[in-house]
């Protein structure tokens, strides 16, 4: 299952997506989620899957593989979904016991479904077409003003892009325990919810040992490459913006544009 | 602002500026010691972990430090990138004194260290960014950071995997972009602890091919600490470490003429230096310290009165043995797993996916002490994991004596509790409060009782040898060779007749890798445990399996004794493996027409085959005279 989380994974190509500055794609990814929101009608929903599916095919990431990272958080879809549909008011379609399903319920369960899966889909694409480090400098760019209220940018920057870098390095390794504990007959999936947390122990444990291993042997490496912080420091990639990138930001800008006047004139 | 580009400035002097300096490193009479505290902060404990080191390095040189885990190597190889600062006497980096604080970055980056894990020393997600981020550190202009890693990627070979992600690469590559991201700042030296320690045999090769080419045209001082005794024979210098002092320093040939010394101190030779070293001792003329192929023939010809016998037939001889595959099985043994047919795919049906067993049929026997050998990705690991019913076949079957591991009603907890597979680097695996405790773990699982479960794991810790004071401390306290004995006694302790063990040796010592080897094989034959070994040690394997198993691209290539499966070393080449150093040595000297057995693997064979060569050669020489 762990596997299947491609959120923070890299997909190398080379696409206009790809070319952009990550500012523009963090502003893009933000402007995309809020549109979702901002319109409901069915015809908001139209224009975001024309967008975000012209964004997918112009990123040359494959669909199949995006479609693939949604396998992850199929859980959390599950959940929300029925959550929505049993608890909203109005006309009741089915009862069973204290449960009803009512047609509001399904609408808004359904709208619910889109929205996550599209907010999914759509920081996936951003993940997918732009590396961490890009990500973490894109960010420390958007926030360098907050340095002046003490806020440590640069820090935050820097832990954003090495978790990035180790999330699918743990990942294996949990895949890796998981399988040595399982030869030693350790059992993840039956039994109670307490019976569950317990048998997470063999895993966590060990999990966070050689975290804290890693983390400690990463430090020295990065001082014994003279890394002291972000002062004084220069960039191999500085951002900066291109032609593209102004054509970005104003495709953005129509798009919520469109979404916002379609909220208002349906 | 103004502040900002002032330091820029002050750093940029820093790395163009280069002081007057006799020896790249100079390390004086050299004393860390390792402070213990109790909770006040009161000293409990004081240990020396280097002990008074002096040695002086010469730009341009290749040294080697050898010692086994805990003589202090690693203690001193961080002195010279001032991760540490000497506790008494004194280390100079380019004339700069390590103690002071003002030359910190300054003796960093003329000085680089390589790490031995090669995930942990990688910080960004692309191959060209990390590269850039030591020259980033330093202040280097944006221009001149694209020069240098261009430059450091082209001097390590990585040219085209610059937009990769690390993940995706090899172990060997990995350990190339850490050297790229030093070479990157411009050092004078280079320093490594221990960058192969947990590679694969072509890694190995890769890192130090890679090494020398940067020691040769670039001429990057190196430092390399190993316990690999065949990376050394080419540096120009060799320090032995022991207990923190060092005990043997020279040549090559001269610090390889002192084996028994070598060996006491938990070291290694190379396998042509021992076999010369022993027939020396048997009488025959070689001088000490003999490191190559080249030099123990030139030898053998030169002072044993034994001719070259130009290439004669011997070797079309065995060019003429079809390399066929021989999976004859050994009749009247009892099967215990047998494999029909399996096929198994990984990454579904992506373009990413691999077909890593391919309609692979194996029968193991009981009682055998099986290796398991091929490249890394040859799907040695996912055949493992088939045995112990973590992975199930796509098609195929598996039988356990004789049922089908993957009929609806057998039990796999009884297939684990049969059936033991202790996986690489298993210590990662403890957790529990006392080792006891951890080792208890297994059994309980399978049903044991508390008391019960208690016995099982007493009894195996102490078939791993793990001393009774041991048990009732926490597992990560315990030193690394420690912590994987009490891992595989995890293992054992769930009453296994078939234990699997991938890689049980990777990244210990030498001393380390004996012992564990010598437990393995008490296991196989004072409790008869059926031994199942994946290894990329080739002389490991010809000394204590009695069948290997080649696996190339998801099939069992070759399957049988060691000394036949190595007779096929040309081909075993071929698919990225190797044989043991002394069956080339053999091979040579047949191909030189002296008429010996080829079917050598081990040091002890080579030894009795060519001490009663020479002997007879020299009865021959003595009737003529």
């Amino acid at each position: 299952m762990l596997r299947d989380i491609i959120i923070g994974q890299y997909y190398p190509e080379k696409s206009i997506i790809h070319g952009l500055d990550p500012r523009v794609k963090l502003f893009g990814t933000m402007i995309f989620i809020i549109s979702l929101f901002v319109n409901e009608s069915i015809w908001g929903y139209v224009l975001a899957t024309v967008f975000v599916t012209a964004v997918i095919k112009m990123s040359k990431v494959p669909f199949k593989y995006i479609i693939k990272g949604l396998k992850g958080i199929l859980f959390l879809l599950l959940f929300s979904v029925i959550f929505t549909v049993f608890f909203t008011d109005g006309e009741v379609l089915v009862k069973i016991g204290f449960i009803k399903i009512t047609d509001n319920g399904l609408i808004r369960g359904a709208k619910v479904i889109v929205r996550l899966i599209y907010l999914i889909i759509g920081s996936s694409v951003m993940t997918l077409t732009t590396t961490p480090t890009d990500i973490a400098d894109g960010l420390e760019k958007s926030f360098r003003p907050l340095t002046c209220l003490k806020v440590p940018v640069h820090d935050i920057a820097m832990m954003m892009s090495i978790a990035f870098r180790f999330i699918p390095i743990l990942t294996e390794e949990t895949d890796k325990i998981i399988k040595a504990q399982m030869a030693r007959g350790a059992d993840f999936e039956t039994g109670g919810l307490i019976k569950k947390a317990k048998a997470m122990i063999p895993l966590i444990v060990p999990l966070v040992v050689s975290s804290v291993k890693r983390a400690l042997d990463l430090a020295t490496a990065m001082e014994a490459r003279c890394y002291q912080g972000g002062d004084g420091r220069t960039k191999m990639k500085p951002l900066k913006y291109k032609k593209g990138d102004y054509a970005a930001y104003l495709v953005f800008a129509l798009y919520m544009g469109i979404m916002i006047g379609m909220g208002v004139l349906l | 602002m103004f502040g900002r580009k002032k330091k820029t400035t002050a750093k940029n002097a820093l790395y163009l500026d280069t002081p007057e300096y006799e020896y790249i490193v100079k390390a004086d009479n050299l004393v860390y010691e390792f402070k213990d505290t109790d909770e006040e902060g009161n000293e409990t404990e004081r240990f020396r972990a280097v002990d008074g080191v002096s040695l002086n390095v010469s730009q341009g040189d290749f040294i080697a430090i050898l010692g086994h885990n805990g003589s202090g190597k690693s203690t001193f190889a961080k002195h010279i990138n001032a991760i540490l600062t000497p506790t008494e006497g004194s280390l100079y980096v380019g004339g700069m004194d390590t103690r002071d604080n003002k030359n910190l970055w300054k003796v960093r980056q003329q000085a680089g260290m390589v790490f031995q894990n090669p995930d942990n020393q990688i910080i960004a997600t692309v191959v060209e960014e990390d590269v850039g981020f030591g020259p980033e550190n330093l202040g280097v202009p944006t221009e001149e950071i694209w020069v240098r890693v261009n430059k450091a990627l082209k001097s390590v070979g990585m040219t085209e995997y610059r937009y990769h992600s690390p993940n995706k690469l090899s172990g060997g590559q990995k350990q190339r972009v850490a050297i790229a991201g030093i070479m990157a700042m411009k050092p004078k030296c280079i320093v490594l602890d221990e960058p192969t320690a947990m590679l694969d045999p072509n890694g190995r090769k890769e890192v130090i091919a890679t090494l020398r080419e940067l020691n040769k045209t670039e001429g990057i001082t190196i430092i390399l600490i190993t316990h690999y005794m065949d990376e050394v024979i080419n540096a120009d210098r060799v320090f032995v470490m022991d207990k923190g002092k060092i005990s043997l320093e020279g040549t090559p040939g001269e610090v390889f003429s002192n084996v028994d010394k070598i060996k006491s101190m938990g070291l290694d030779v190379p396998q042509v230096t021992e076999v010369a070293y022993k027939l020396k001792k048997r009488g025959a003329g070689f001088s000490a310290g003999i490191l190559t192929i080249d030099e123990f023939v030139e030898e053998l010809f030169k002072n044993n009165t034994v001719r070259d016998r130009g290439r004669e037939d011997s070797c079309s001889a065995r060019m003429q043995q079809e390399a066929v595959k021989d999976l004859s099985p050994v009749s009247k043994k009892v099967p215990i797993i047998t494999l029909e047919h399996i096929n198994y795919t990984y990454g579904g049906d992506t373009s990413f996916s691999v077909h890593a067993l391919k309609d692979l049929s194996l029968k193991l026997y009981e009682g055998e002490f099986i290796a398991i050998i091929g490249h890394t990705g040859s799907g040695k690991s996912t055949l493992i994991q088939h045995l112990d019913g973590l992975i199930r076949a796509e098609s195929g079957s598996l039988y356990f004596r004789d049922k089908n591991i993957y009929d609806q009603d057998f039990s796999m907890t009884e297939l684990r509790r049969k059936v033991g597979l202790v996986f690489q680097y298993p210590e990662y695996q403890l957790f529990e409060t006392t080792v006891l405790e951890d080792v208890m773990f297994g059994p309980k699982n399978l049903g044991r009782s508390e008391d019960e479960a208690r016995e099982l794991a007493k009894e195996a810790l102490k078939a791993v040898g793990a001393d009774e004071s041991l048990w009732e401390k926490s597992p990560f306290e315990l030193s690394g060779g420690q912590k994987r004995r009490v891992a595989i006694a995890g293992v054992l302790a769930m009453d296994t007749e078939v234990l699997i063990l991938d890689e049980p040796t990777a990244a210990l010592d030498p001393k380390g890798r004996d012992e564990i080897l010598g437990l393995i094989d008490r296991l196989h034959r004072e409790k008869n445990i059926t031994i199942i070994l994946v290894s990329h040690s080739m002389e490991d394997v010809a000394k204590y399996a009695d069948r290997i198993i080649v696996m190339n691209r998801g099939q069992a290539v070759y399957d049988d004794t060691p000394e036949k499966v190595f007779t096929y070393y040309r081909e075993l080449e071929k698919i990225g493996l190797a044989a043991p150093q002394v069956t080339y040595l053999m091979a040579e000297l047949k191909d030189k027409g002296l008429n010996l057995s080829e079917k050598i693997t081990t040091v002890e064979d080579a030894v009795n085959e060519l001490s009663g060569f020479i002997a007879s050669v020299k009865k021959e020489g003595n009737a003529n005279a």
